[in-house]
């Protein structure tokens, strides 16, 4: 080739030229693109709109099966968006977080029954009063235990590496996520099976309908059209917007917040500023594993059936959320969230049940294709 | 006896980790007669090794031979991944399930061909794969006119491409498989088709084609994916692998073939892989990323990692690098599937979950991100030390061993990136992979110039 090159220049540099020179800009091809995606929605929207007139009731009912997850969701993705937010890594152990959050409510429930302790100190005390104060030591003392937990996983994990390459800290977040999970599985700890998980307080399932509102117990049960809805789902949705209101007023309200704030913008200058800027990214660990464990101990009550794996889904799927909604935007992690629960909801209910853990992936790459920045999301700046 | 085994265990490491190091550096010989020879004669040793018995035991045994060939497939898959992630920075996690959809897709073909008797599955993957290269190679060519092209919109094309070549292959596939069928004979007079020689041209067209296919899937995969950055493709990579795991559980339910039968394993694959296709294989997808490393393709591929704003201003097409890094790594993927399904015979939707997927992760950055050798190495000293000598020594523990073993990796790990994070060997390479000598040129004719100059012109997204 080259040879031939050289003996007859002129002749290979005009073909060349000829290949090469008539190159148009491609941007008048993005219809093909949104084409696609058009139709991909319009699918979607047949299917939801078809099964919605089909049976509306049962459409009302996936979707509050959708709301309680993605209000779980929501408590985890706070976590992944704070964590994110100010140190850019994307906290694979946080899940297991969640996971170690159920278990240690099982724990305290089950072996030491702490949800009793009110009426065995005061015997006096209403059984309503003892239950409500019960349930909320063992949540507290969940997430304190999370807490905890992720300020160890941050000291002896992700400290020592902050300056290294990111993927590095990546890496060993995966590490940590492994150990907690097979850690857990061993037997003189969590030990590798289901365990049907004791609540520490009981469940009851409501209807709504045209009729009013009661409860659902065998000898009444809910009228035709109606919807039901358990009184756990009520706790996640309440437990969750407290907990997004708190998170908000933390982080715009007080002092900590604004170290938070500063550091997500810039670490060096906010450690000129005199903030200890470790101690701010280890609260901000613990406090997203608080709002885990919170959501570990609702998860398990609502879904009462826990292993040393549960953490693994939820905690991509709350990232994807974080993802969906901006990643370091605490309303955006709501929203994202939401989407996503009712997403994998109304996956499972009407394309097909396995392919649900599929959808939080498909749409994570769309967003990222469509909108890099997520719904709320502040457009990235070039950093140097 | 425990204290012989260890002794033992720990001598076999040495052998095959030294067998190793002697044919990188044979391979590395100016003469290309005392290369083929050294090949033949590595090939040779563990061939031998199998069948030489020292006293009532073979020097490698049954177990060996399983830790070896499963060695051999995890150095490809691992390979491949390092030249992903370790090569060309980015971060994948989907490396298990293309290795997954590689083993699938081979081990139906045979299984079709052995046990129902039937070319279709052949001849649908074969002229599927042919069919949808030359769909992507031709669209390429047609796209590289544009540029600014949106990635979502190549994508769609991309995917209609495809799709349309699918639809033909099984169509066409059938059509030919139901002239061809009656060669089989029937069991009382066998066919042409039923030899011994023709199953085993099937094997290598399964194993070859499964590696296609995995690289064209991760071709469509990648376009869009490439383009999220690099914690977001791990996330997606990830997802693919969750992805492709449920659709090997669901095999029979959301696909349409009953006999990969879903959850419980496919049973009755043919045993087709010998110490010969190991070897050839691994060889193969060696010399394949040795050459691909040491060639400009490879210099731009470290550019990308190394700075990808760098390496634009030079004029190099980041996108289509990774592009191609992410397709040879998934080829590599592939081959190692097929292989491991007819080394092993079953295979079940457990063995390709994504939790096993971040073994090679380890295994890569065990030995050393960017560092052939180290992959290599890693992959031979993690199946013996770990799933050998670790898997004995942790059975004395009782029936948590497993469990154990995985709680010592990440610690392992952790241990590993906090006190060495370049990776046990670093950046050595041995003998063949290391980069070549190049004599100088002789002084370039000015005019010769033109061609080169052309051929770096951005290609199509």
């Amino acid at each position: 080739m080259q040879q031939a090159s050289a003996e007859q220049p002129i002749a290979v540099l005009s073909a060349d030229a000829l290949s090469v020179a008539p190159r148009q800009s491609g941007a008048g091809l993005a219809w093909i693109g949104r084409g696609f995606l058009l139709a991909l929605a319009a699918l979607v929207v047949f299917i939801l709109a078809r099964n919605l007139l089909d049976n509306p009731r049962l459409f009302a009912q996936i979707v509050i099966s959708g709301l309680q997850l993605g209000f779980v969701y929501a408590l985890i993705a706070l976590g992944y968006t704070m964590v994110y937010g100010i140190v850019r890594l994307i906290n694979f152990a946080h899940g297991d977080v969640f996971m170690v959050g159920s278990f240690v409510s099982f724990f305290a429930v089950s072996r030491f029954s702490l949800h009793t302790w009110p009426a065995v100190a005061f015997p006096g005390i209403s059984p309503d009063l003892s239950t409500l104060i019960g349930a909320v030591s063992v949540i507290v003392l969940s997430m304190i235990v999370c807490a905890a937990l992720a300020v160890v996983i941050e000291r002896v994990a992700y400290k020592p590496l902050r300056n290294a390459p990111r993927i590095t800290a990546l890496i060993t977040a995966i590490g940590v996520s492994f150990f907690l999970e097979f850690f857990g599985a061993l037997n003189f700890v969590f030990s590798p099976r289901f365990i049907p998980y004791q609540r520490p307080f009981d469940v009851y399932a409501y209807w709504i309908g045209a009729q009013g509102i009661g409860m659902v117990t065998p000898q009444t049960p809910a009228p035709d059209g109606s919807i039901t809805f358990s009184s756990i789902f009520v706790i996640i949705v309440v437990a969750s917007i407290l907990m997004q209101i708190l998170l908000q007023w933390l982080v715009k309200r007080t002092k900590i917040g604004k170290a938070m704030r500063a550091s997500a913008v810039d670490k060096p200058t906010t450690r000129l500023m005199g903030v200890n800027v470790d101690r701010v990214i280890s609260f901000t660990f613990a406090v997203g594993a608080a709002f885990a464990g919170l959501a570990g101990v609702l998860f398990a009550i609502a879904y009462p059936s826990i292993h040393t794996q549960l953490g693994i889904l939820p905690g991509l799927k709350a990232f994807v959320a974080a993802v969906l909604g901006g990643i370091g935007s605490i309303p955006g992690a709501l929203v994202g969230a939401l989407i996503m629960g009712q997403a994998e909801a109304l996956t499972a209910g009407y394309i097909s049940t396995p392919m649900r853990d599929a959808v939080a992936f498909t749409i994570l790459i769309i967003v990222l294709l469509v909108r890099p920045t997520g719904i709320f999301g502040e457009p990235e700046r070039e950093k140097a | 006896m425990e204290l012989g085994f260890l002794l033992g265990s720990v001598v076999k490491i040495v052998a095959v980790l030294g067998w190793l190091y002697g044919l990188l550096q044979v391979m590395a010989h100016a003469s290309r007669w005392v290369k083929i020879a050294g090949i033949v004669i590595a090939f040779g040793i563990i061939q031998i090794a199998f069948s030489l018995r020292i006293g009532n035991q073979a020097i490698l045994n049954d177990f060996d031979a399983g830790l070896l060939f499963q060695a051999c497939t995890m150095a490809m898959v691992a390979l491949g991944l390092n030249l992903i992630y370790g090569f060309n920075g980015q971060f994948s996690l989907g490396q298990w399930g293309f290795y997954g959809l590689g083993a699938y897709a081979a081990a139906y073909v045979t299984y079709k061909w052995f046990n129902d008797r039937t070319s279709s599955a052949l001849f649908v993957l074969l002229i599927g794969v042919v069919l949808a290269g030359l769909v992507i190679l031709g669209l390429r060519r047609f796209l590289g006119r544009y540029y600014n092209l949106p990635v979502l919109s190549a994508f769609t094309l991309y995917l209609i491409g495809s799709a349309a070549a699918a639809a033909v292959a099984v169509f066409a596939g059938n059509g030919i498989a139901s002239i061809v069928d009656p060669l089989f004979g029937t069991k009382e007079a066998p066919g042409l088709l039923s030899s011994d020689v023709a199953l085993q041209v099937v094997f290598l067209l399964a194993v070859i084609c499964a590696g296609i296919f995995a690289a064209e899937v991760s071709f469509l995969f990648g376009l869009p994916v490439l383009s999220l950055g690099s914690d977001y493709f791990g996330i997606a990579t990830l997802g693919f692998s969750i992805v492709i795991n449920t659709l090997m559980v669901n095999s029979d339910t959301i696909l349409p073939f009953p006999e990969m039968k879903g959850g419980r394993g496919m049973i009755g694959i043919p045993k087709l892989t010998t110490w010969f296709w190991v070897f050839a294989f691994l060889l193969l997808v060696i010399v394949i990323m040795r050459n691909v490393i040491h060639s400009s393709v490879g210099r731009a591929i470290l550019s990308v990692r190394e700075d990808e704003t760098a390496a634009k201003a030079m004029g190099i097409d980041v996108a289509g690098n990774k592009l191609l890094a992410f397709v040879i790594g998934s080829l590599f993927a592939g081959l190692g599937g097929g292989i491991y399904a007819h080394y092993i015979g079953f295979l079940s939707p457990g063995t390709f979950s994504f939790l096993a997927g971040f073994n090679p992760l380890i295994v890569v950055v065990f030995g050393g991100l960017g560092s052939m050798t180290g992959t290599l190495a890693a992959s031979f000293g993690w199946m013996f030390f770990l799933e050998g000598l670790l898997r004995v020594l942790l059975g004395q523990l009782g029936t948590e061993a497993p469990t154990w073993r995985f709680v010592l990796y990440p610690i392992a790990l952790l241990l590993l990136m906090l006190l060495r994070p370049q990776g046990l060997l670093g950046k050595t390479e041995w003998g063949f992979l290391r980069a070549p000598q190049v004599k100088p040129r002789p002084p370039a004719n000015p005019t010769s110039d033109a061609r080169p100059a052309a051929s770096i012109a951005p290609a199509a997204r």
